[in-house]
């Protein structure tokens, strides 16, 4: 696709209606995001495949939500030679196939050389929506500081179990620019995983079972928590619930409020118990929402406490009710299937206007500093280039530079110290080893 | 696998290293009679029709270990050892190349193999089973000494998750790649560390299930590629006839006998109908009221399937009289009627007990101008339809998802749907027999009564 050249009028209006103007200006770092798909193979060693990024595939889409997919390219330059024709207001990361997603009609659908997905990152997306039932402050597409710490809790528990429990090491947390979080496990075991394994891992992580048919989403079985689920709410959920959810959300102040957790609990005295008790204190306390739902909490869970051998959908009804509010509400079709395109980092986020945000890394061993509302947006990247803020063309290479101040710059630095160099570090020295291994193999081998 | 007439056998010579349950991973090298290779693919798909109608029922693990040991006793022993080994891997392979042919066909197949194979390694000893997981060579080791210390209190923890109340860690415990035990993570049955998960020695089963599931899936494919190339038309005159016949259309239960679940009396039909009834079964039944009476389809398909249900030959000539009569008059009724309620039970003519229809007889079906029967799903309109699931209480949203299975023309999965969001609960093994829906919706009412206060 070739643009005519636009008058400087049309150049600033179409700044502001896509994201061109990050992908135009190369403050989308082209190199670094080839670099980390490309997982070390650059050609530099001879037991690189130098086919490799050409077979992943990228999805576009334009204005008029024009939507390309099976997008591949054979280098860095052509895959940002491509965005600048095209202007795509968003880009997907797809999997790397088995053959260039572009030339898949080439290959017929048998035999050996079927077009399938290889390799794929697992991924995870947690979307702030999914927590509508439980976050009183905002709905729908906002965020605020107040609900935002659900994300936070969300990336210390997830990613602890990626690192603790399946021994993950190259794990990037990503802000999806409006909203949410994603997170891609980029280790080559799970580039490998299958559909099922994928599945696995998701139904893992998978507690509440949301369904307009029960009042009881999350229904913790057995006699005690699995260790992982233990261990999250030990080192993260229960923390969370009893301060920080509870002084943003005050999730007993109100009836309506408490009669949402009321029915999580499966017995029907212990529920009027706290009704009726609950109902006479209304107004008489002058204490504040917060007060108020912490007091109510502790009955709750007195109550529960001496009653739990009632029966046994009540012997974790404390936990279950820490669980429904706080703990991570994945969407599982986005882990589950490999050939799920997920949003590329340090896009623009398509909607919302010049206040779009981009999407930045976010250091989950720091996630409490992160937030949502301080990310740089679209305008203020404009603004920099404008005033001649930043001489760095954010795409270059030069890593040494320690005189960058510009707003995306701290960003891109994260990005390659803790998540790109160590894990080209690694994938190299996997080429490298398997070349080895391929080489010891065949000087072994008399047969020809 | 040789296929021969002659009435001579070959000894075999195929050598296996005795482990009690062959793994199918290569093609026998024997020769196989002709009647044979008919005949034991008969007895291993009425063992395997037996494990289809036992999961079907919900029979739990254990009352599947019992069934399967009855079903494989009855179809498969021979007092020769190593001709029951060879009938059991011989029927195995006859029924790859009836199986390989559809996907539908492949599904079931695997299933219910898997589901053998699962219950036929439970059954085993312990050395048994350490013998055949060592046939797949699976990446494990035992976990010993120091190292099984330092988990013990975590292990214990997963044992209590689980519903044990005491945390008996077992003695042995087996760490694997995670990735090999993909059901025991996702339901979170085994403790995972650093990329690997601890199972226990009763756990086994789900390692060798997987792998072997894994295999046959494979194999399935490759066999299919080569029917459709080579064997099909080389043995056109020979063997693909006794292939096709082998594959029957609908292999579930056939809810000719009602089980315990299944009695209802005429009084509480009415009730039963709306809280149990699949969505095909609830309109006729609506429409009889209604209307106060059926044509012959719709007799035919809810007149069986309230027999499958455990409705009396009694009860249901009062039921159909009763409604019958209001339009028809008694005498009618008994002229033209009753006989064919009767002919259903096997009570007239040539006695024959029919069954009620499965799915995908009734999805088949082509209700005409003033009939009922047929399969909602596939024969209402969409407005049809949405108003149908708005009356059995489906969301808006849980009526999207079944729409969107009707428009891909998955009409089973849409009915499956349809149950998964009226009883809040999944239902893996799908709805393919009005018969189960309603025989797993009573098994969920049923569970919810609460116990008596105390």
């Amino acid at each position: 696709m070739h643009r005519k050249s636009l008058t400087q009028n049309q150049k600033i209006f179409s700044m502001f209606i896509t994201s061109e103007f990050t992908t135009a200006r190369n403050l989308f770092p082209y190199t670094d995001i080839h670099k980390w798909l490309s997982y070390g193979h650059d050609g530099k060693h001879p037991g690189c495949d130098e086919y490799y990024f050409g077979r992943r595939e990228f999805s576009f889409t334009l204005e008029n939500d024009v939507y390309l997919r099976y997008k591949s390219f054979k280098s860095v330059s052509s895959l940002e030679h491509a965005i600048k024709s095209c202007f795509p207001y968003k880009i997907d990361i797809g999997a790397v196939y088995s053959v260039d997603p572009d030339k898949r009609h080439a290959y017929s659908q048998t035999g050996t050389n079927v077009f399938t997905p290889v390799e794929r990152e697992l991924v995870f997306d947690i979307d702030i929506t999914d927590y509508d039932d439980v976050r009183y402050c905002c709905s729908g597409a906002d965020v605020c500081s107040k609900c935002w710490p659900l994300m936070t809790v969300a990336i210390k528990v997830i990613h602890t179990s990626l690192k603790e429990d399946f021994g993950f090491k190259h794990i990037l947390w990503v802000f999806s620019g409006r909203r949410g979080v994603h997170c891609w496990v980029c280790d080559p075991k799970a580039r490998r995983m299958t559909n099922e394994q994928r599945s696995a891992v998701a139904e893992y992580f998978r507690v509440y079972k949301g369904n307009e048919n029960n009042a009881r989403k999350v229904a913790l079985m057995g006699y005690s928590l699995h260790p992982f689920l233990a261990r999250s709410y030990v080192d993260f959920l229960k923390g969370f619930f009893e301060g920080e959810l509870q002084a943003n959300q005050s999730i007993f102040s109100t009836k309506d409020k408490y009669d949402k957790i009321l029915e999580m609990i499966s017995d029907e005295d212990i529920q009027s118990e706290l009704r009726e008790k609950w109902e006479k204190s209304a107004n008489r306390s002058s204490l504040s929402e917060e007060a108020i739902s912490l007091v109510r909490w502790d009955q709750l869970k007195n109550t529960l406490q001496s009653k739990k051998h009632k029966a046994p959908t009540l012997r974790m009804c404390v936990e279950e009710i820490v669980f429904t509010f706080a703990y991570p509400r994945i969407d599982l079709e986005v882990s589950k299937q490999m050939n799920h395109l997920l949003k590329a980092p340090f896009c623009v986020h398509p909607k919302t206007g010049p206040s779009r945000r981009v999407c930045v890394p976010i250091d989950p061993n720091n996630c409490d500093e992160f937030d949502p509302l301080a990310v740089p947006t679209l305008s203020q990247l404009i603004e920099e280039i404008n005033s001649g803020g930043s001489k760095m063309d954010v795409d270059d290479d030069d890593d040494d530079d320690d005189t960058d101040t510009s707003i995306l710059g701290k960003s891109i630095k994260f990005f390659r110290s803790s998540f790109l160099e160590p894990l080209l570090k690694s994938c190299k020295e996997e080429i490298e080893s398997l070349y080895k291994t391929k080489i010891g193999k065949s000087k072994d081998s008399f047969s020809w | 696998m040789e296929v021969i007439r002659s009435q001579k056998r070959t000894p075999s010579n195929d050598t296996v290293s005795n482990p009690k349950i062959p793994l199918y991973l290569t093609a026998p090298q024997m020769e196989v009679r002709l009647e044979e290779f008919e005949l034991f693919a008969i007895d291993r798909l009425r063992v395997l029709k037996g494990v289809s109608d036992g999961l079907a029922r919900g029979r739990n693990p254990k009352e599947m270990d019992d069934l399967v040991d009855t079903l494989w006793k009855e179809h498969m022993r021979d007092p020769d050892a190593s001709v029951m080994l060879n009938k059991d891997i011989i029927s195995h392979f006859v029924l790859r190349l009836v199986y390989c042919r559809s996907d539908e066909l492949k599904k079931w197949f695997l299933s219910m193999e898997t589901a053998l194979f699962r219950h036929r390694f439970r059954l085993q000893n312990f050395e048994a089973q350490r013998a055949i997981v060592g046939e797949f060579g699976l990446p494990y080791k035992a976990v010993t000494g120091a190292e099984l210390e330092g988990l013990k209190e975590r292990l214990g923890q997963v044992v209590r998750s689980l519903g044990q109340i005491s945390p008996t860690v077992e003695a042995v415990y087996y760490k694997v790649p995670f990735e090999e035990v993909p059901d025991l993570v996702a339901s979170r049955r085994v403790l995972i560390q650093k990329g690997f998960a601890f199972v226990a020695g009763s756990q086994l089963v789900s390692l060798v299930v997987t792998q072997f599931r894994s295999h046959i899936s494979k194999a399935l494919i490759l066999t299919n590629r080569k029917w459709t190339t080579t064997i099909r038309e080389r043995e056109k005159d020979r063997l693909t006839p006794i292939v096709e016949a082998l594959s029957t259309s609908y292999l579930g239960p056939d809810y000719s006998q009602s089980t315990e679940y299944a009695e209802i009396s005429l009084k509480d039909i009415d009730q039963v109908a709306k809280s149990s009834f699949p969505l095909c079964m609830r309109h006729l039944f609506e429409k009889v009221r209604e209307d106060h009476h059926l044509k012959h389809g719709g007799r035919m398909q809810l007149g069986l399937f309230l027999k499958g249900v455990g409705l009396k030959l009694d009860d249901a000539l009062a039921f159909w009289r009763a409604e019958f009569t209001k339009k028809v008059g008694s005498e009618r009724f008994d002229k033209e009627y009753a006989y064919s309620i009767r002919h259903n039970y096997g009570k007239e003519g040539k006695r024959t007990d029919y069954t009620p229809y499965a799915c995908q007889k009734i999805i088949l079906s082509a209700p005409g101008a003033g009939d009922h029967h047929g399969c909602p799903y596939r024969h209402f309109s969409e407005d049809n339809l949405r108003a149908a699931l708005g009356r059995m209480g489906l969301s808006s949203r849980g009526m999207e998802g079944v729409m969107d299975q009707v428009r891909n023309k998955h009409y089973q999965l849409a009915c499956t749907m349809t149950f998964e969001a009226v009883y809040g609960t999944s239902c893996d093994a799908g709805i393919n027999h009005p018969n189960q829906y309603f025989e797993e919706s009573q098994k969920i009412l049923k569970s919810k009564t609460p116990p008596a206060p105390v």
